[in-house]
């Protein structure tokens, strides 16, 4: 499976918890500590790399705060793999 | 596998579109008026018509969407976006003229202009954002409350007999012959989310093509006045508002057939 990670803009969330209740993997929870304005800003807890880089939490994010890639296994590391 | 990893690159998935400016929004947090702007900024930004929108804004929490927007705009008096947008496209048709507009802007006060402007078949596009409350002013009644519900102006639920039943806007606008496309979509989910940015993108194609008046209906969530958490809001979308809000087509030009979504 696809795997990717997602970056979040903490300054600009607001905690609201919507790419909490969206992620398919749940590998997003809010932090411990408070961004300037107040808010615990959403982050990403993925230990064992289960982001799929899907962008579900980035589709519902009302705050536009979370950026998303995804691996691509170049073309050298495909033939590896075939091997 | 040492090997592997160091062979593999990223892509960017998503980021936030440019025809949003860098700022931080006022909205209370899970308000999906956050969403709606980045949709309408996303399609702006892949339609390639940033450059050529002007944005009317309207009077309620998105009072200052020609901050969040990076595009040229004007502020109209309270209701009155689909009267000034009308000025816009006629002195400007080539401009890409739309307004954003809640239920008390657009269903209430601004009626009158709102229905005018599809009757006269105005080639502009409305983004009308329905949260069955008034937000700005601190969560009173609108005309688009649901029966029953519960707000600061009626504050033991809705009696329709006394305050009359909901008014569905994208019914009305789409029974309208002025009208190119009238739809409802929702934002409870991530699906209906993208389904409502392709009636976004549709809506601004039916400008584009002059075919009339575009207008796509956004069921919204309001957990500050509603008194909720923002996910039990988005459930209370899904679970009250879409009966009694249903979602689909209810008015596509024939020029348009092959974009006519499920919308469900």
């Amino acid at each position: 499976m696809a795997t990717g990670r997602i970056v979040i803009d903490v300054e600009r969330c607001k905690g609201c918890e919507l790419c909490l209740e969206a992620c398919p993997q749940d590998v997003i929870s809010l932090a411990d500590t408070f961004n300037a304005k107040g808010y615990r800003p959403a982050l990403l807890a993925d230990p064992n790399h289960a982001c799929t880089g899907c962008a579900l939490c980035a589709v519902v994010c009302p705050d536009a705060c979370i950026t998303v890639f995804r691996d691509v296994p170049t073309p050298k590391a495909q033939v590896a793999l075939e091997v | 596998m040492a090997t592997l990893t160091a062979d593999i690159t990223e892509k960017l998935v998503y980021q936030r579109p440019d025809a949003l400016a860098d700022l931080y929004t006022h909205y209370c947090p899970g308000c999906t008026h956050g969403t709606a702007h980045r949709l309408v900024a996303e399609v702006l930004s892949e339609l390639g018509m940033q450059e050529d929108a002007v944005l009317v804004a309207s009077v309620g929490c998105s009072v200052f969407s020609y901050k969040y927007f990076d595009v040229d705009a004007a502020e109209a008096a309270h209701g009155r976006a689909c009267a000034m947008a009308t000025g816009v496209k006629r002195v400007n048709p080539d401009k890409i003229v739309f307004t954003y507009q809640g239920d008390g802007d657009l269903a209430s006060i601004g009626l009158a202009e709102t229905m005018h402007a599809a009757i006269r078949g105005e080639n502009i596009t409305v983004i009308f954002l329905n949260n069955a409350i008034y937000g700005m002013t601190g969560g009173q009644m609108a005309p688009t409350t649901l029966p029953g519900q519960h707000t600061t102006s009626s504050p033991f639920g809705r009696d329709i007999k006394l305050t009359g039943n909901p008014i569905h806007i994208a019914e009305i606008l789409g029974s309208i012959p002025g009208t190119a496309y009238s739809v409802r979509r929702s934002m409870h989910d991530a699906r209906h989310v993208i389904q409502a940015k392709k009636a976004i993108q549709t809506a601004f194609e039916a400008q584009q093509k002059g075919l009339g008046f575009s207008v796509v209906e956004l069921l919204s969530s309001c957990p500050t006045n509603w008194k909720m958490t923002p996910n039990e809001a988005l459930s209370w979308v899904r679970d009250n508002m879409v009966p009694t809000y249903p979602l689909g087509d209810y008015k596509v030009h024939e020029e348009l057939q092959s974009k006519r979504g499920r919308g469900r």
